[in-house]
């Protein structure tokens, strides 16, 4: 919602035309057009003007501690909202500190448009204070990114910028804007719309392919689905389910997919590749028709194993981007357009699939191999832990996910019915995003529960955010998996370096409880499942944020496990599980 | 096998860097670039050679599509297509042996474009195959300097290739 203030005050100005703006009123008055509410970012020297004009301007500004919690944050609220995330930053080392982000949206095609100051146009190029070739920097980062050299061109730029991040295959983009053009004058003339030449996404499925899609579909005797994070982005969850439902073909969401097809489905194998289920495993290698969705067949799904990879299968793949289809896999029927799109098309009359036989040995696998841990009474079990925050959450939370064990573990054992709950770093896997990305996921969702799960390393990559939950009184529930450890890399060197165990021992702190006081937020500890119940309890019933230093077991490992370089057959299912 | 693109992109600045830093990030192989004005004011086209089966040539193509200052790809190398590059030689040459040199060089009609005292500059276009011939046969003089353009080309007939 635009500020009333402002929206009034540019009605007015409708009339008065001939007024003109500096760039930088010219940039927050096309952001408003755009309907964004709430910008995060860090000020400096090249941004001055942006700033000055946002002291008049009255949107809503989140003041992160550092480059990367904002963009983070942004990117949480992107993934809820579908809306592009917007990021301000300064040049140099401003605009630096968001290229892990603007990687991670990349990666998992968050929509995004980071606005970055830089130098004046007579100081570019010659190592001017503070300059950094942000543009050029981003490039292979991007979905497209502009340097804006005259004022006159900004809100075409703006707006192609928020038409590119939020349309087709979503992503970031960047606006570099040097100081002299945010400083000169222009009239304000915002387009409505843009056409842009080189930018025109296939949305509507071709209907040959569909009528092909059918016929592999009613000859099927062992079909698949594996969905993934476009099913989430296109909103395309119902149709999902009606598309199973109906043609009797079992899922397998990939981690950008969970919640984009319920986990309390019956259709449902979980997920698959390096630490998915049996189930959905074997589900892949066996199948005869592979039927990927809004999926990029990455390797953490085929472990890179083309050989073994749905070897008997025909494979059709639905998916926006053209330029996925026949990446990664040989591809019989290929299908670009919307997710959405394309299945609404396709269940008009969609035949049901020959499953019956299939569907029970899936059934089989799902009861014969589920995910187990072994119990404890000593020590708090991490499984156990994600489990409980499951159970006594209904599955109705959003929960974010920073990098390593603890992922996997949600990822498994946290049952999300919903699309756009889980909310996890996937293709870049990136430390540091989970905290970051719950609190930009409470400010787009205030209402909802929000849980961030995150890992004793990955938290204190952007803990310094606590200063936002605390100002802004997001009651986030950080769940710190403390194994006072880099958990992920401990496991990879017990299996595959003969457990020397090289610089992951974390044992040195901090103390997370006091951590969080220092920020004002309140601090809890729990070491049994016993202190983990109480204390959860006591962490919902607290009205602001709370972080819970669950001190886990640090031995455990997540299983089943695929090693990198063996196919989807050769699952470690973990030699100590009952 | 060897591939000859046609890119209609944005005339912007850096579209050359955006086309060459996917194509080498994406690990494609770029014989040459070449890069000039169009038909059309405010597009450039782009000429390209690179090698792939036809897998990649089709995330080539799909990859630079994705690059909103790229309007078009073309791959030339299914129809008939005209094909060129200029080269520029410095060759060894003294008094004696220049004449022998312009008449290496005439066959290929190519041209002596600048004299010197110990050296002369052949310039000759062609495609790749006339070029490397003419090199081979210039060699026992002495090369002192190439420089080449890159392959151009265009698509023959009135008709353009779809795309
Ligand atoms: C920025 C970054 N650096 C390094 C890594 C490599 N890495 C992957 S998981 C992991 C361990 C994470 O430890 P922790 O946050 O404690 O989570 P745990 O695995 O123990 O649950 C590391 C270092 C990464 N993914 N991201
Ligand atoms: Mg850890």
């Amino acid at each position: 919602m635009p500020h009333p203030a402002i929206a009034t005050d540019d009605r007015k100005e409708k009339v008065t035309e001939q007024k003109e703006y500096t760039g930088s009123e010219i940039l927050l008055r096309c952001l408003i057009r755009e309907g964004v509410d709430t910008l995060f970012g860090y000020p400096g020297g090249a941004v001055l003007p942006i700033y000055d004009s946002l002291y008049h301007k009255g949107i809503r500004h989140i003041l992160a501690r550092h480059e990367q919690g904002a963009i983070h944050m942004a990117e949480g609220y992107a993934r809820i909202t579908g809306k592009p995330g917007v990021v301000i930053a300064t040049s140099g080392p401003g605009a630096t500190n968001l290229v892990t982000g603007i990687a991670n949206a990349q990666m998992d095609s968050i929509p995004l448009v980071c606005i970055t100051g830089n130098v004046p146009q007579n100081l570019i190029g010659t190592d001017a204070f503070q300059e950094a070739d942000i543009t050029g920097i981003t490039m292979p980062i991007t979905k497209h990114n502009y340097f804006v050299t005259d004022v006159r061109d900004l809100p075409r730029v703006v707006k192609e910028a928020f038409v590119i991040a939020s349309t087709g295959r979503p992503g970031p983009v960047l606006i570099d804007i040097p100081k002299d053009v945010s400083n000169a004058k222009a009239h304000l003339e915002y387009p409505e719309k843009v056409s842009i030449r080189g930018y025109q996404p296939t949305t509507d499925p071709h209907p040959l392919q569909l009528q092909k899609l059918h016929a592999a579909i009613a000859k099927a005797e062992r079909p698949v689905i594996l969905a993934g994070g476009g099913v989430v982005t296109s909103g395309a969850d119902q149709e999902l389910r009606d598309f199973a439902e109906r043609t009797q073909i079992p899922v397998t969401t990939t981690l950008m997919g969970i919640g984009g097809f319920s986990g309390n489905h019956p259709l449902w194998m979980g997920m698959p590749g390096m630490h998915g289920t049996y189930a959905a495993n074997h589900a892949l290698l066996e199948c005869d028709l592979l039927i990927g969705i809004g999926v990029r067949f990455d390797d953490r799904v085929t472990m890179g194993r083309l050989d073994k990879f749905a070897k008997g299968a025909k494979i059709a793949h639905i998916d926006i981007d053209p330029a996925e289809i026949g990446k990664n896999v040989d591809t019989y029927i290929p299908i670009v357009g919307d997710v959405k799109r394309v299945l609404q098309e396709a269940l008009e009359g969609l035949p049901r699939s020959r499953s019956e036989g299939w569907l029970k040995r899936i059934e089989d696998w799902k009861r014969q191999y589920p995910l187990t841990f072994r119990p404890s009474e000593k020590t708090l079990k991490p499984q156990w832990l994600i489990r409980h925050l499951y159970e006594t959450t209904g599955g109705d939370a959003i929960v974010t996910t920073d990098v390593g064990q603890h992922q996997m573990w949600v990822a498994q054992y946290f049952r999300f019915a919903k699309p756009r709950s889980f909310i996890s770093s996937g293709g870049l896997g990136t430390m540091g995003f989970g905290f970051p990305a719950a609190l930009g996921a409470q400010i787009a969702d205030p209402d909802r529960l929000v849980i961030c799960v995150t890992g004793d390393g990955g938290f204190q990559m952007t803990s310094q955010e606590l200063a936002i939950a605390a100002l802004e009184n997001l009651p986030v529930k950080v769940v710190v998996v403390n194994n006072r450890c880099l958990g992920m890399v401990r496991q990879w060197q017990e299996v595959f370096y003969q457990e020397r165990y090289s610089e992951v021992d974390l044992s040195g702190g901090p103390d997370f409880v006091k951590l969080a006081e220092a920020y004002g937020v309140k601090g809890l500890r729990a070491r049994t499942e016993e202190e983990a119940k109480r204390v959860w309890q006591e962490a919902l019933a607290h009205p602001g944020p709370v972080v819970i230093d669950f001190e886990v077991d640090p031995e455990e490992n997540v299983y089943p496990m695929v090693a990198p370089g063996s196919g989807l057959d050769e699952m470690m299912m973990g030699d100590e599980e009952t | 096998m060897r591939h000859i693109l046609s890119v209609l992109v944005n005339d912007q600045p850096r579209v050359l860097a955006r086309v060459a830093n996917l194509l080498g990030r994406r690990n494609f192989n770029i014989e040459s670039i070449s890069v000039g004005e169009s038909e059309e004011p405010g597009l450039s086209r782009m000429v390209i050679v690179t090698r792939g089966d036809e897998r990649t040539m089709e995330q080539v193509s799909k990859q630079l599509h994705k690059l909103v200052d790229v309007i078009k790809v073309q791959d030339l190398s299914s129809h008939p297509v005209v094909a060129r590059e200029l080269m520029l030689v410095k060759v060894g040459a003294g008094p004696s042996t220049r004449t022998e040199i312009a008449g290496i060089v005439e066959p290929f009609r190519a041209s002596v474009v600048d004299v010197g005292s110990n050296s002369i500059m052949v310039q000759v276009t062609g495609d790749r195959e006339k070029l490397d011939a003419l090199l081979d046969l210039l060699r026992p003089y002495g090369i002192k300097e190439i420089a080449r353009t890159g392959v151009t080309a265009l698509s023959r007939g009135p008709i353009k290739v779809p795309s």
